[in-house]
């Protein structure tokens, strides 16, 4: 028994059990791969869904497939505010535009100056995808997809407004690694519940969005207050953070002139 | 422990030498999880397949393990059973391997699997280490289910999501106690079962480490 321990016969046990966990390892994630994109493509659309508010509780597939053709996904230049082709990124559906795997692509992406870069995303698409719902021909929402850093990951969801593209129909994450429990309530019902009816932009005042997530709870009776969410408790940073994230993508270089645009009537 | 019999190796954990409650091991996700019964049932099942199956791996392999790197071929071994587990979860249970986020990952850490492949599987049969491996997966599970029941009927008015006492919120009668949802109350719960448990089991109870000495008054001059 004295063999097993030498040098020589600890490298090899050490080399060949790196070997099989390694090969157990890649053979489970390559396996089970297309199943969890799958689950990850549905589960986009149903946070598309449940943004707009058309997603039922409990919806099996086919419904949330079903619910997803009423939708209709465009792109827009950002810069401009104008709809453009999918042929601009290459692509022969909006749908099948990947704008997370554009925004690392220099092609389809620029660098943000570090004081404009207020949600730390360090890159932003130069075309982004919008989902709208129609009804009878007249646009009823329109679903924003945003992205910000909050305490320890970028966050990634959907914003969706009403027809006047300032009042917000429905607010939620797909994607996100705060703290479960603290920043991780951004999941949360009830605190996702807050967001409906209040407004983007005071648009008497000015072009700039003026809503904000709080530290602490809304006075309710305070001028404003439809512009104010309220913080999630413990988890200063990533309210901070979601603050960041709305001001910026509905700020001059996020969906801005593409909203204004849509005011107008264009 | 020489010869134990396969149900003793298997039962034995669940209520006589409990991870958690005896051993007071694997606190931390017991705290995280147990907010509803379904992902306690999950953590629970991931646990056991990976105590068991860790306990088995080592076992087979326990002759050829060289002692200097004992601790890092158990700690590869249970990786990798935990990422393959965690892999099946997002791929066949999307919704609930969501909510269980990084505590799937975290059972690498759990103190019950390294401790059993580390004080059991190193010395026995490759059978018994497998059974040793999933009764301390389901003394895991059955504290983690027990916390669960509570917390999720008193804190959610709910079992398994289905509405069991209705809520104030819904226009029912019971005002949910919002304390049962926060991770400390599972150390309330915990608790109070380690001490049902010995007052059922009175061998589990520890000499104390010190006696309180009758309290007199001296005459002070």
């Amino acid at each position: 028994m004295a063999s097993k321990e030498t040098m020589g016969r600890t490298m090899t046990v050490a080399f060949l059990l790196c070997i099989v966990c390694s090969i157990i390892v890649a053979g489970s994630v390559v396996a089970l791969k297309p199943i969890q994109q799958e689950n990850k493509a549905l589960n986009l659309k149903a946070n598309i869904l449940a943004a707009a508010g058309l997603l039922p509780s409990g919806a099996t597939k086919e419904e949330i497939e079903s619910q997803f053709e009423k939708i209709d996904a465009r792109l827009v230049d950002l810069d401009t505010g104008e709809y453009v082709e999918p042929s601009v990124v290459g692509k022969q559906t909006a749908l099948s535009y990947d704008q997370r795997k554009a925004a690392k692509d220099p092609a389809l992406s620029d660098a943000i100056p570090g004081e404009e870069d207020i949600a730390s995303i360090r890159r932003r698409v130069d075309y982004a995808k919008v989902y709208l719902v129609r009804e009878s021909d007249e646009i009823k929402t329109i679903i924003l997809p945003v992205s910000g850093y909050g305490l320890w990951s970028t966050l990634h969801g959907f914003l969706a407004l009403e027809s006047d593209a300032n009042t917000i129909v429905g607010f939620g994450f797909y994607e996100h690694a705060e703290t479960p429990g603290l920043g991780g309530e951004v999941d949360n019902p009830n605190w996702k519940g807050l967001w409906p009816g209040k407004k983007i932009y005071d648009l008497d005042q000015a072009d700039e969005p003026k809503i904000t997530v709080v530290k602490g709870a809304v006075d309710r009776t305070k001028d404003g207050a439809e512009y104010m969410v309220d913080g999630l408790s413990g988890a200063t940073l990533t309210s901070r953070g979601v603050s960041n994230l709305v001001q910026y993508w509905t700020g001059e270089h996020g969906f801005q002139k593409y909203l204004n645009k849509l005011r107008q009537g264009v | 422990m020489s010869k134990a019999s396969a149900k003793e190796v298997l039962f034995e954990p669940v209520f006589t030498n409990n991870p958690i409650a005896l051993q007071i091991l694997g606190i931390c996700s017991a705290l995280a999880v147990t907010t509803s019964m379904k992902l306690s049932i999950v953590m629970g099942l991931a646990v056991c397949v990976v105590t068991g199956l860790s306990n088995l791996a080592v076992s087979l392999i326990r002759s050829q393990i060289p002692s200097n790197i004992r601790i890092i071929v158990q700690m590869t071994i249970i990786a990798t059973l935990v990422i393959v587990v965690d892999q099946i979860l997002r791929a066949y249970a999307y919704e609930i391997s969501k909510q269980l986020s990084v505590f799937v990952g975290l059972i690498i850490t759990n103190c019950i699997v390294m401790g059993r492949a580390e004080a059991f599987a190193m010395q026995n049969s490759p059978g018994m280490s497998f059974l040793d491996g999933v009764g301390n997966g389901l003394g895991y599970a059955v504290i983690l289910i027990f916390v669960a029941f509570f917390r999720e009927l008193l804190g959610a008015g709910k079992l398994f999501g289905v509405e069991i006492f209705a809520t104030v919120n819904d226009g029912g009668w019971y005002v949910p106690n919002g304390m049962l949802l926060l991770p400390p109350s599972a150390f309330f719960i915990i608790g109070l079962f380690i001490w049902a448990l010995r007052q059922w089991k009175k061998d589990q109870v520890e000499a104390p480490d010190y006696k309180m000495s009758a309290h007199r008054v001296k005459e002070a001059f």
